[in-house]
């Protein structure tokens, strides 16, 4: 089997153009990235100290701060960002292409860089910023590992804001009502079960396109979570909308490491649940026969059906699975932050975690990633308002949603999903 | 989320995806007039239309009579007198209905017509944007793109056109052009930009158009806080009154709030529609939607086309957001102008199955929904988010007639109707 399921669905193809095989992509974006480097931290540079906080109060190993003087940090960060273009762009020229890892490197200077100068004067809480990335990024990491599941099979799931709804509203329901937020956790489960169920049985039963289900989902569950909003939970909000929420759990040793251990090790259930998923998504995809035959029905159905694997039924269990992770997804809104459950919480997260997955071309971990970077995107915004940055806040608002743009145009270029993926399975 | 999905020229007309599955439908011989008529009415796509909107609204009924408090309180005794929950029940769903059909077309608690009709007219102005919107939309989808952008592209367009309509002296008439253009200009550009970026990057439309919303939103927020668009000494972040010259004449006269912005959209109706099916870059349009490698071979620029296709959606999008500062919003707007409508536009292209007219229709009744939801709201206190419900429903349930058909029982079009096979089989041998 393992002969006719083509397990690396992106070779670069000949339809993306016939130009040379390595793009100027790459180089084009390192440089406007330092160009804008330029104008922000050499022209309009500012003078002061910017502190990071490495540690905080409770951890047993006290890092020192670090203070960075912020014009001459400035100065060196865009000097090494200029340096790194061209050497990507010496390396296009040699018909190699830019390293990941070299883009890393140029992507933690670019932050570095901007960190000093938007807290010029000021300390940066670094734990708290990454605490605070990781908690907004949770609900986007269910939702893009249901997503990447579902697509991977070969059904196109826009319904995972609907199914984050489902699952933050039945997890503050049934939580409040059992007193049990492990209760709540299985019911969101189920709730993005349903959805799922939904979703599966018109695309798949009655080959409606699965965009259109998918849009309309997301479209019902807001009413029908809205409708009983207002009807119930909101009059009998103390008996039905106060669900208990979960306790953070100290994992020892690992919570004593620096800087990392305050920011992955002292979370909730859920989040420690994000992390045992994220990692049996990734080797049940790609190291598992059932992951091997997910992906043979999502790229070529009619060949993992000559060989005897049931489509429909693949795809039916599939997709309810990714509704079940994407349900877990949405207790976080409710039993891992907020408590209570509020009209529309998720709040377009579904959309995001759709960008996620396409950004990390369907692949749980790169996926996992690009979510964890919308997570600190945003996070960042949050920390600077407090400090207080010269940007107005509306454009640190606007940076995460801008860098995604610039990333997908510029790095990830034209991602090719699953091939069977929106497309139904008419078994003739 | 294949690069060459194509949403709706994938969406069959209803019928179709039976016959195409069951594959060599048994070849029909020919049928009498009447009978003929009579399987073309029950197996046709308006019957299925209908039915889809009443079984929505059944489900609809269901949950308002669930979460009735009255028919809550009824069936506490219902087993000792049955009669009343079942009144309960009637009472509710009735009172409900009436409400929304009452505040969307009909008013019969007004004595003469002029007032009687008034919610008609509320109807169609809530349509407007809804249909402007819906056919950009829909534009997308014959192209083989999903534009998520309408909330972005409508606040571009409200805040250039916007600015133009209260910032700039122009003489009655030359100032309103001079706005619309702006406005459609503005969404043009912003659906253009993420056309631009698929074409010469690839990036996929879906992600660049959520983004570009954020953009828009942040972008407008801060212009109506500190920017050209801000009220000078206001600290309200909104923009300033437009000006007289540039709001939309009433159609009706200004009791009614029905503007010209209706008339408009009718126009771009028919634009889209002679876009679409009668010139040549609709044709090449439509080429590129249902087949773009297939579009590629043939000699279409597919690239050019993704472009043309987002800046005319976008533009479509565009008009939806100018109309609500000319006509609906004229005391200044802030930064939810859009209202959701990028979102709604999607429903309606789907219901209207992406075709002009056919989003023509599906704007109007979800406009009547919205018109009637918040007569309903405030009459019956039903929360308004039920017509979020029946209207998702109805567009499940056309979009899958076999399930229509399989809960009202109806034959299936292409097969034969059991019964009378012998007979039929007699004539066509008479024949």
């Amino acid at each position: 089997m393992s002969v006719i399921a083509p397990s690396v669905p992106r070779t670069p193809s000949a339809l993306s153009g016939n130009t040379a095989l390595v793009s100027w992509k790459a180089p084009i974006a390192l440089a406007i990235f330092t160009a804008l480097g330029i104008l922000l931290l050499v022209v309009f540079a500012r003078d002061g100290i910017s502190t990071m906080r490495l540690s905080t109060s409770t951890d047993l190993l006290q890092l020192p701060e670090v203070e960075l003087p912020t014009r001459a940090t400035g100065i060196v960060v865009t000097l090494i960002l200029a340096l790194i273009t061209g050497w990507s762009s010496w390396l296009v020229r040699s018909s190699k292409k830019t390293p990941i890892w070299l883009i890393s490197v140029f992507a933690f200077l670019f932050l570095v860089g901007f960190l000093a100068w938007a807290s010029a004067g000021n300390t940066i809480p670094v734990p708290g910023l990454l605490f605070g990335s990781l908690s907004l990024a949770v609900p986007l990491i269910f939702g893009a590992l249901g997503g990447v599941i579902s697509e991977r099979v070969g059904v196109v799931n826009v319904a995972i804001e609907g199914q984050l709804l489902a699952g933050a509203f039945t997890s503050a329901l049934v939580a409040s009502l059992t007193g049990s937020a492990i209760a709540g956790l299985f019911a969101a489960m189920a709730a993005g079960v349903l959805v799922s169920f939904v979703l599966a049985a018109f695309s798949i039963k009655y080959f409606v396109d699965q965009v259109i289900v998918g849009v309309v989902l997301n479209v019902l569950v807001t009413g029908f979570t809205g409708f009983l909003f207002s009807q119930l939970l909101a009059p009998n909000a103390d008996r039905l909308n106060q669900p208990p929420r979960f306790d953070r759990i100290d994992i020892p040793l690992l919570s004593e490491i620096p800087v990392i251990g305050p920011v992955f090790f002292r979370q909730t259930l859920i989040v420690y649940i994000m992390y045992v998923a994220v990692a049996a998504v990734y080797y049940g995809i790609f190291h598992t026969k059932w992951g091997l035959r997910l992906r043979a029905v999502g790229e070529h159905p009619q060949a993992a059906d000559t060989v005897g694997i049931n489509v429909a039924a693949t795809r039916f269990w599939n997709v309810s699975l990714a509704g079940a992770i994407a349900g877990l997804g949405g207790a976080y809104f409710t039993l891992g932050s907020v408590g209570a459950f509020g009209k529309e919480m998720t709040a377009g997260a579904g959309f995001i975690a759709l960008a996620a997955v396409i950004f990390g071309r369907w692949d749980p971990i790169r996926a996992t990633l690009a979510a964890l970077l919308f997570g600190f995107a945003s996070n960042l915004q949050n920390v600077l308002s407090i400090i207080g940055s010269p940007v107005p806040s509306e454009f640190m608002l606007m940076l995460p949603y801008l860098v995604t743009i610039f990333a997908v145009a510029g790095l990830v270029g034209k991602s090719r999903g699953p091939a069977a993926s929106g497309k139904p399975y008419i078994k003739s | 989320m294949s690069d060459s999905q194509t949403p709706a020229p994938s969406t069959p007309a209803a019928g179709t995806p039976d016959s195409a599955t069951r594959g060599s439908a048994p070849h029909t011989p020919e049928q009498s007039r009447w009978h003929s008529v009579f399987r073309e009415i029950t197996t046709g796509s308006a019957l299925i239309s209908v039915l889809a909107v009443l079984l929505a609204l059944v489900v609809g009924a269901v949950m308002i009579a669930f979460t009735n408090k009255d028919v809550q309180a009824a069936s506490g005794y219902f087993f000792s007198r049955p009669a009343d929950t079942v009144s309960a029940i009637w009472q509710a769903v009735s009172g409900a209905y009436s409400a929304l059909f009452q505040g969307s077309i009909y008013n019969f608690r007004r004595p003469d017509f002029a007032d009687g009709i008034k919610p008609l007219t509320e109807t169609l102005t809530f349509a407007t944007p809804l249909i402007a919107a819906g056919l950009g939309v829909a534009l997308g989808f014959r192209v083989g793109l999903f534009n998520i952008g309408g909330r972005g592209q409508m606040l571009i367009a409200a805040a250039i056109g916007g600015w133009v309509a209260f910032a700039v002296d122009l003489p009655y008439g030359i100032h309103l052009v001079a706005a619309l253009v702006a406005g459609i200009l503005g969404g043009a550009l912003w659906g253009g930009l993420v056309g631009l970026l698929k074409a010469r990057t690839g990036a996929h439309e879906v992600i660049t158009t959520i983004m570009l919303n954020y953009v828009a939103f942040y972008l407008v927020s801060y212009l109506l806080r500190d920017g050209f668009l801000k009220t000078p000494g206001s600290n309200n972040p909104q923009s300033p009154a437009t000006q007289p010259t540039a709001i939309f004449p009433d159609l009706l006269g200004p009791n009614y709030n029905l503007h010209f912005g209706f008339v408009l959209v009718i126009g771009a109706t028919v634009f889209t529609w002679w876009l679409l099916s009668r010139s040549n870059i609709g044709f090449q349009f439509r080429a590129v939607g249902e087949n773009p490698n297939a579009a590629r071979v043939a000699g279409i620029s597919v690239q050019r086309m993704y472009v043309y296709a987002m800046l005319f959606s976008g533009g479509l999008v565009g008009l939806a957001g100018i109309n609500q500062v000319l006509g609906t919003t004229t005391s200044g707007f802030g930064a939810g102008i859009d209202s959701g409508i990028g979102f709604d536009a999607i429903t309606v292209a789907l219901l209207g199955r992406s075709k002009p007219w056919g989003v023509f229709a599906a704007g109007i009744l979800f406009g009547a929904f919205k018109a009637g939801g918040f007569s309903m709201q405030a009459a019956e206190g039903v929360p308004i988010d039920i017509v979020l419900v029946v209207q998702s429903l109805i567009v499940l349930f056309i979009a899958a007639p076999p399930l229509v058909r399989t809960i009202f029982r109806l034959p299936t079009p292409g097969a034969l109707p059991r019964r009378q096979r012998p007979i039929i089989t007699k004539e066509a041998a008479a024949k």
